[in-house]
């Protein structure tokens, strides 16, 4: 893919960034500061401040019940935190909805997969793209009002299940969808809003091996389409090969930043993975495997069982 | 339909909105209390355990009070008469209980009106020692024969349930309802700790718990009034029939729901169209009007400023007996404790070697039980019961178990009480037969402002 | 045994207003339940409403517009009032608070304290308030025989009644057809699937709900003025099992089906209508007594919903994939 001579590749843009958590970053496009969020007596996330650089992929990593999906949820409005504020474009999204996160650009997709399984694949796409203006109770009695937009809609929808091979599948319910391309689905239709900056929750669980090398072409794609890349992810294969620059958690707190080859071998990151899992070797894909009591109910994701339950 | 927590997202110009709907509301009830004609509420006659009533508004056609029209009630050895008021009501005192004829006399109708349903005049009516019964004599043009047009097939209605005993003298009245609050609170808990177990353990919203209570009542009555046994027995028998139905019920339908894997909607949907066979075969076995499980009069105990029935003293007592062993059982027995964990998480309880399928039936049979007990002890604290007592309390008792927190036990124990006192004191500011609409608003009020229930907890999403 | 009256009878049931109105309501609740899977089991709540707003405006001489009017205002600032508190709660929280909130409705309204305004128990009579429909009849006075079928031409249980009603419904089938189709449509189905999924892509999901629960409750508002413009007023005939006939209508038709409720209410009532008739002539009165009939149709009724919801979720028209019934 070639690059923007103008632009600065991902790398060289973070390569004065110290090594350190919550370093300044030269172009943040995700300013946190002071971010908590407690459950009764449990402190879920406590972080001091953190910056996601715009334009490249950023990984978050950290044992289970390090707060990664808690923070998601904070900065995409799906939980209102104990204190803190935080910033996207330099607006500040506290207190602000989900849905209005989602409009300003900042996307997200779920752990457990949340395709709308009575719903064709293709209208699965549509509910994605913003600027219908047949969502709207009246003008939705007058088709000649949206038909066209529908079909702009459609032809994006599409381009965009072409690139992620669903095409053939476009009018299948997306329940009859096996797990791995439920989550091609919700990535695609995520992208159908065009967002800045998109948020993946555990991309890789449940996805079929073949399947995962096509997935990390899309993710590097869209990074050189210019758009920011958040991504939470236990397989640290995945984390080597396509991030620019990991961030680590453990316990609620950002332990840990750098770029992918630096920080595997921070002692703050092995101790992280230590405290909870005893002779992991960073990188082994065994961690994908690893049960947690905390998040296993929550995430069963990678087995894939949660797709065949969520079939019924 | 999940099971967790309600995510409660509370941005700020949410809680603005709930504290302002809060304010309209309270508003709301504060214009509909004003707003009623003074001395709408109090007729002449006002029953208590020593005296019923038997009261009613003509009204002509048009609407207009009927001035003048004279009624004779008589029955029980007692020849009464009586004229309507100003106002159009009239009203009598009765000084047993049992069945009375009501006529009205058409030579004291108004000009040009008849009575819309001749065939009704007399009307006879039954009243029990410290409630107040209705007689209605709409009129208009005679109906006549109803003809073919089945489309206008009315469901029955479902008349309320009387308060009970309220002795005169507005002093004491606050202290009355009080008591009278305190226990039909008591006996609510002890039919609503079924729903509130089995919603806690299965997520069921079971709208047929009603029909249990019910069950119980209408057992009891056939015990003592068609097989003639005594009230103890018959309300034993009645109240281990219920929980074998509940047995019963979990075996032939539930269990095999849930193995199905039939959502929780579905299964409460369900439960709907099981309330409405239900109720309708109660009623087709034993007709519309109320059965007396015991015929004999209550009687009344002073205590201080306040007249209990003996009745109603020994079935708080029970009831506050009962529920003290429901809560040792659930704390302190190993079935008990089992019975808590799945209702905390059922599939680690599952996991950690309890059969949960087999504390669910239990649940169901307990429920099923516990719901005869406050069946047979709610008909005699209203002193009858009908086919759809049960069903009027329903949602009485979802109130009580909402309240409470959906789910949790002691939840169900302190929502039924306040229900019970909110039901009951009610009626000292807003017209009784209002009373059981306050305590819903009380439930919409609660959910407005502390979605989990006054016990539950909240919990942590997803 | 009478067959032609037997016939007679289902058939009048087909095309009655009170099927009609059933219909309607049943629209009302497809747009809640089937659409947007919002269970509201006050469905009877707004129909009263609906009734009420209309009779007692109505009564005071308003003119129908204005009456109407009242009516729609009446629907929509209850489905207001209770969606505020419950849309972002779940599920059965609503259920509870509508069944409730319905329940209050009737309580208020047939207590006697309120019998001035909405005639306590007894209801609002129907020579009161039907004067202002009955004048917008072209068909005159008198009464018109077709076929077996004889009603008044423009008073209480007449032709027009019927006209109008079904009118109505075609008109509600129409807009439902033309929603369900649209965008707007497709965000209240994704609304019904999984609302976190509707929020990341950036939709206002309340608002969504918010306005499905409002526009179903205009369709309650005017079937229960359809319902009422034939008999009266009546609030005991109006309460929760009002409710659970419509939600049976609704299940047996199909769920999120367009045609599902009209055909599920035609359905409803003519077997009924059936059954009860039958029964009545073969089955002498010393053995069972008229009520005791209606007690077994509507027992059958309750057995139906069972078995409907059990066996075929669906109902008639429903696509077994689209299942409208929520099953995680």
């Amino acid at each position: 893919m070639p690059t923007d001579p103008i632009t600065l590749s991902p790398a060289d843009a973070l390569k004065d960034v110290p090594h350190r958590p919550g370093a300044p970053k030269p172009d943040p496009i995700v300013i946190a500061d002071g971010v908590v969020r407690r459950f009764g007596g449990m402190t879920a996330v406590d972080v001091e401040h953190l910056e996601i650089q715009r334009g490249v992929i950023t990984a978050l990593i950290g044992p289970n019940g390090a707060g990664k999906t808690t923070l998601f949820n904070l900065l995409t409005g799906f939980d209102q935190p104990s204190a803190g504020t935080w910033s996207f474009e330099k607006k500040s999204l506290s207190g602000v909805s989900a849905a209005r996160v989602a409009r300003s650009g900042m996307v997200r997709t779920f752990q457990l997969t949340k395709a709308l399984n009575r719903m064709t694949v293709i209208e699965n796409m549509r509910l994605g793209a913003v600027d219908q203006p047949g969502e709207n109770i009246l003008r939705a009695l007058v088709p000649a009002m949206w038909s066209r937009r529908e079909k702009e809609i459609t032809a994006q929808a599409e381009e965009l299940l072409a690139r992620f091979k669903l095409l053939e599948k476009k009018d299948d319910f997306a329940g009859s969808l096996s797990g791995g391309q439920r989550k091609l689905l919700e990535m695609a239709r995520a992208l159908m809003t065009r967002p800045t900056m998109i948020m993946l929750d555990e991309p890789m669980a449940g996805v079929n091996p073949a399947l995962t090398q096509s997935l990390l072409g899309h993710i590097q794609a869209l990074r050189d389409e210019g758009m920011t890349v958040l991504f939470v992810e236990h397989d640290m294969h995945m984390v080597r090969h396509i991030s620019d620059w990991v961030v680590v958690m453990a316990e609620g707190r950002n332990v840990a930043e750098g770029p992918p080859s630096t920080v595997m071998n921070d002692p703050a990151v092995i101790d992280a993975y230590l405290g909870a899992h005893h002779d992991t070797d960073l990188g082994d894909d065994s961690l994908l495997d690893m049960p947690d009591a905390v998040e296993s109910s929550a995430d069963a994701t990678t087995t894939g069982t949660a797709g065949t339950e969520e079939d019924r | 339909m999940q099971r967790t927590a309600p995510p409660v997202r509370t941005p700020s110009l949410l809680t603005h909105l709930r504290r302002t709907l809060v304010a309209g509301l309270v508003a709301l009830a504060a214009i509909l209390v004003g707003s009623l004609p003074a001395g709408a509420a109090e007729g002449p006659c006002v029953a208590s355990p020593s005296n019923g009533c038997i009261t009613g508004t003509i009204r002509t056609a048009a609407g207009d009070p009927a001035v003048g029209v004279s009624l004779t009630i008589e029955g029980e050895g007692e020849v009464l008469t009586t004229v309507t008021g100003d106002d159009g009501t009239w009203s009598v005192s009765v000084s047993q209980s049992g069945d009375f004829a009501v006529t009205v006399d058409p030579e004291t109708l108004p000009e040009g009106e008849t009575l819309r349903d001749p065939d009704a005049n007399p009307r006879t009516v039954s009243v029990a020692l410290g409630s107040t019964r209705a007689a209605l004599f709409p009129l208009g043009t005679p109906s006549g024969g109803t003809g073919t047009d089945g489309s206008a097939s009315p469901s029955p209605t479902d008349s309320e349930l009387e308060a009970p005993a309220t002795p005169a003298g507005s002093t004491s009245k606050v202290a009355q309802q009080a008591v009278n609050g305190l226990i039909f609170g008591l006996l609510l808990a002890l039919a609503s700790v079924g729903l509130s177990l089995l919603y806690g353990t299965t997520g069921l919203s079971n709208f047929a718990h009603g029909e249990q209570v019910t069950l119980g009542a209408i057992l009891a009555y056939v015990g003592t009034q068609i097989i003639g046994l005594p009230l103890i027995p018959a309300a034993i028998l009645a109240i281990l029939a219920g929980a074998a139905s509940g047995w019963v019920q979990d075996a032939g339908i539930w269990h095999h729901l849930r193995r199905r894997r039939i959502g929780n909607t579905q299964q409460m949907i369900v439960t709907i169209g099981l309330s409405m066979v239900l109720q309708y075969s109660y009623q087709f076995f034993f007709g519309g009007g109320r059965l007396r499980i015991v015929i004999a009069n209550p009687v009344p105990v002073q205590i201080g400023p306040v007249i209990v029935s003996e009745q109603s003293l020994i079935s708080g007592v029970i009831a506050v007996i009962t529920l003290i062993g429901v809560a040792y059982f659930l704390t302190a027995t190993r079935t008990g404790r089992a019975t808590r964990a799945v209702s905390d998480n059922a599939a680690l309880a599952s996991a950690s070697g309890i059969g949960v399928e087999r504390i669910i039936r239990l649940v169901w049979t307990l429920g099923a039980g516990l719901a005869a007990l406050g069946g047979v002890l709610i008909a005699l604290y209203f002193n009858s019961t009908s086919w759809n007592m049960g069903g009027t309390i329903l949602l009485l008792m979802f109130a009580a178990v909402t309240l409470g927190g959906l789910g949790t036990a002691y939840g169900a124990l302190a929502g039924s009480i306040i229900i019970g006192l909110v039901a009951e004191m009610s009626s000292l500011v807003i017209p009784s037969d209002m009373r059981y609409a306050g305590a819903l608003l009380i439930l919409i009020f609660v959910l407005l402002v502390r979605p989990q229930g006054i016990l539950g907890r909240a919990e942590r999403i997803g | 045994m009478d067959w032609s009256r037997i016939l007679t009878n289902v058939v009048g049931e087909a095309f009655a207003p009170t099927t009609a109105a059933y219909a309607l309501a049943a629209i009302g609740l497809n747009i809640h339940f089937g659409l947007t899977g919002l269970l509201n089991m006050g469905q009877a709540g707004f129909m009263l409403l609906g009734a009420y707003g209309f009779a007692i405006t109505a009564t005071a001489g308003w003119p129908l517009w204005a009456s109407l009017l009242t009516a729609l205002a009446a629907a929509a600032l209850f489905g207001l009032i209770l969606g505020v508190p419950t849309l972002k709660l779940r599920g059965d929280y609503l259920a509870i608070v509508t069944i409730a909130a319905a329940e209050i409705v009737r309580l208020v309204g047939r207590s006697t304290s309120l019998t001035w305004l909405t005639g306590g128990n007894a209801g609002i009579a129907g020579d009161g308030f039907k004067e202002s429909f009955q004048a917008t009849s072209p068909l005159g006075d008198g009464r018109t025989q077709i076929g077996p079928f004889e009603y008044s031409n423009s008073l209480s249980n007449s032709w027009w009644v019927r006209i109008v009603a079904w009118v109505l419904v075609a008109l509600a089938l129409y807009l439902v057809w033309r929603w369900t189709r649209s965008p707007w449509g497709r965000v209240l189905k994704g609304v019904r699937e999984d609302e976190d999924a509707l929020r990341s892509l950036g939709k206002n999901v309340y608002s969504y709900k918010m306005q499905a629960l409002v526009l179903g409750g205009l369709f309650g508002a005017l079937a229960g003025i359809i319902y009422a413009l034939p008999r009266a007023v009546q609030p005991d005939s109006m309460g929760r099992p009002m409710t659970f006939y419509v939600w049976t209508i609704l299940l047996l038709g199909g769920a999120a089906t367009v045609f599902g409720p009209v055909l599920g209410s035609i359905l409803l009532w003519t077997i009924l209508m059936f059954v009860t008739s039958f029964l009545r002539e073969i089955v002498p009165d010393t053995v069972l007594r008229t009520e005791q009939i209606a007690m077994l149709g509507w027992v059958l009724v309750g057995l139906t919903l069972m078995l409907l919801v059990i066996f075929r979720p669906q109902g008639i028209l429903g696509d077994k994939k689209e299942l409208s019934i929520n099953a995680h």
